[in-house]
């Protein structure tokens, strides 16, 4: 009897910058439904290595396996499909369009279309979209709130809702909780925690180890490409990652 | 309450529409009756698609994010390499098509350098600007050929219909008008541009083809800024060389008084129109008014830099309308 394989497999991955070694033979396995910390300095190579699973860049060498099968992860669409998304930190939503077409960005459902292009069913996106953000637990008035006029943490709320609906195997948020308030970051932490209990992949990519500590259940350090310190929140502590970044 | 008067500022093209409404009574009273007549409306009404779809190109553009100063230029050459086809004994609907393509070739162009060279559209089209225009010149020979009329099927361009209120080009453009609309509002692709001229990034890393988007924008602007120059051409019988000179200005204080901002993102096809018609309405009923037609372009540029501050001040004003989100 095997276990199952784990949701995302990483063996020998290589990623250089003009000269740079930016990702020097990462491997690393995630078992289906953890939370992941993943921290390190910056340069370290974490933000490289989301970019590599969210198909943002190439890798230059090295194997990515999802639930088993090797893949190859070309662009940010064929990482969805693969059911990996990313919340970034700058939270990848248009400010001057509605929350419902911010929902749907790129994957509009049409009532018909010819070649790709059609026309947008609009009443499934609002109800939907009102939907996915009931059940992040945010709660806004209307789905056509343009995104400007929310606050960073609902900002973060509804790109996570997005995720959500698209039913994510495996969600990355890359500091979610950059440049937000005290009260918004302990609100964007909430939503992190209610995820675990969906039984969502989480990694959490951030520089507050104690973000980390308080939302994950492993943590993740890497220092010059490599990983360095790989353990259970509840087997380390913040001095024993502070020494090994 | 307060979430309708906030709807209502956020849509600059409203208050575009209200000045609009302030400006015809005004003209109406100072010309003593003659604007709003019959007679003027069609003259208003008959120029008007020439300069509007050239603005509704240049507003779907520039909500994408970039700027296309070309469309002058390209505004003449369609007309001009037509008119040079059908003398040279090429039937008209062959020569028309090449017209198209010719133009869809220069917004290929247009997008191409400016997105492989990551270079500010500004630069590009500024440059396209000089070089179509004297393409223009050199292909005429610095003089207007002759337009073979008998050749064109004047009816389907310029010709009256209704009952002699609208020309041809009128009823084109108005379904143009529709059209652009519908693909802006109701349509993935009208997300897609939006998005595009938004926030870049954004529409990146959620997979819209951006830089499609970008080639589709640029390609759709010059062939209608071709298409507005040829019933220009038809409507006045005549190729001249320098035909639309200086209307890149125009277009793009059309989309800027109806509220399509420079960053991106922001605007509609409807507010592009509104700002075109106030342009024409404005040339028109100075000349009415018997004010001195010196004063058309100083009007124009009060009207844009008016309208610019006017929208950001609405924007602000909306924004600190708190309604609960």
């Amino acid at each position: 009897m095997s276990l199952p394989a784990p949701i995302i497999s990483i063996r020998g991955l290589h990623k250089w910058y003009s000269g740079v070694h930016a990702l020097n033979g990462i491997d690393l396995d995630i078992e289906s439904g953890q939370s992941i910390g993943l921290v390190g300095d910056n340069g370290a190579g974490k933000s490289t290595l989301i970019k590599v699973l969210s198909g943002v860049e190439l890798p230059d060498g090295g194997e990515i396996r999802v639930e088993g099968r090797p893949v190859a992860i070309r662009s940010p669409k064929s990482a969805m499909r693969l059911g990996i998304e990313t919340v970034y930190q700058y939270n990848s939503l248009v400010p001057n369009m509605s929350v419902a077409r911010n929902l749907f960005i790129g994957r509009e459902p049409l009532r018909f279309s010819v070649g790709g292009i059609g026309v947008m069913n609009q009443r499934k996106m609002r109800e939907d979209s009102a939907q996915a953000i009931a059940d992040v637990d945010l709660h806004l008035r209307s789905p056509d709130t343009l995104i400007a006029e929310l606050s960073g943490g609902q900002r973060q709320g509804v790109a996570i809702a997005r995720a959500m609906y698209f039913k994510s195997k495996v969600l990355i948020l890359d500091e979610p909780t950059n440049h937000l308030s005290v009260r918004e970051t302990s609100k964007v932490l909430g939503f992190v925690r209610g995820l675990a209990t969906q039984d969502v992949t989480t990694i959490l990519i951030s520089h507050n180890l104690h973000h980390v500590f308080i939302s994950c259940e492993r943590v993740v350090a890497m220092a010059r490409g490599k990983v360095v310190l790989d353990k259970k929140v509840t087997e380390t502590s913040i001095d024993e990652i502070v020494d090994a970044i | 309450m307060k979430r309708a008067l906030k709807i209502y500022l956020e849509k600059p093209e409203l208050a575009g529409v209200l000045l609009l409404i302030v400006l015809m009574a005004f003209f109406e009273v100072r010309s003593h009756g003659v604007f709003l007549s019959l007679q003027n409306i069609r003259g208003v009404l008959g120029l008007l698609p020439e300069v509007g779809a050239v603005t509704i190109g240049f507003a779907m553009l520039m909500i994408c994010g970039e700027f296309d100063l070309s469309v002058g230029s390209v505004f003449a050459i369609m007309p001009m390499s037509i008119a040079l086809m059908l003398i040279a004994g090429i039937p008209f609907w062959p020569a028309f098509a090449v017209g198209i393509a010719m133009c869809a070739v220069i917004g290929f162009l247009n997008a191409l350098i400016t997105l492989r060279f990551d270079i500010p559209s500004f630069i590009t089209t500024l440059g396209m600007l000089f070089v179509v225009r004297s393409l223009t010149i050199v292909m005429s020979g610095g003089f207007p050929p002759l337009l073979a009329t008998d050749k064109v099927p004047m009816a389907l361009f310029t010709g009256f219909v209704g009952g002699g209120l609208f020309r041809a080009s009128f009823i084109w453009f108005v379904a143009l008008v529709v059209l652009a609309s519908a693909i802006m509002s109701i349509t993935n692709f009208g997300n897609w541009i939006r998005a595009t001229g938004g926030f870049i990034e954004a529409a990146r890393s959620m997979g819209i083809p951006v830089v499609r988007v970008k080639f589709s924008c640029f390609m759709i602007c010059s062939i209608l800024a071709g298409l507005a120059g040829t019933v220009q051409v038809f409507r006045l019988q005549s190729p001249f060389p320098n035909l639309g000179e200086s209307l890149e200005l125009q277009a793009i204080a059309g989309s800027v008084i109806g509220g399509v901002a420079l960053t991106g993102g922001v605007g509609t096809v409807f507010g592009a129109v509104i700002g075109a018609l106030l342009i024409r309405v404005i040339d028109n009923g100075l000349v009415l008014s018997r004010i001195d037609a010196n004063w058309f372009k100083f009007a124009i540029g009060a009207l844009t830099v008016f309208a610019v501050v006017g929208n950001s001040w609405l924007r602000r004003t909306a924004r600190r309308i708190k309604v609960e989100v």
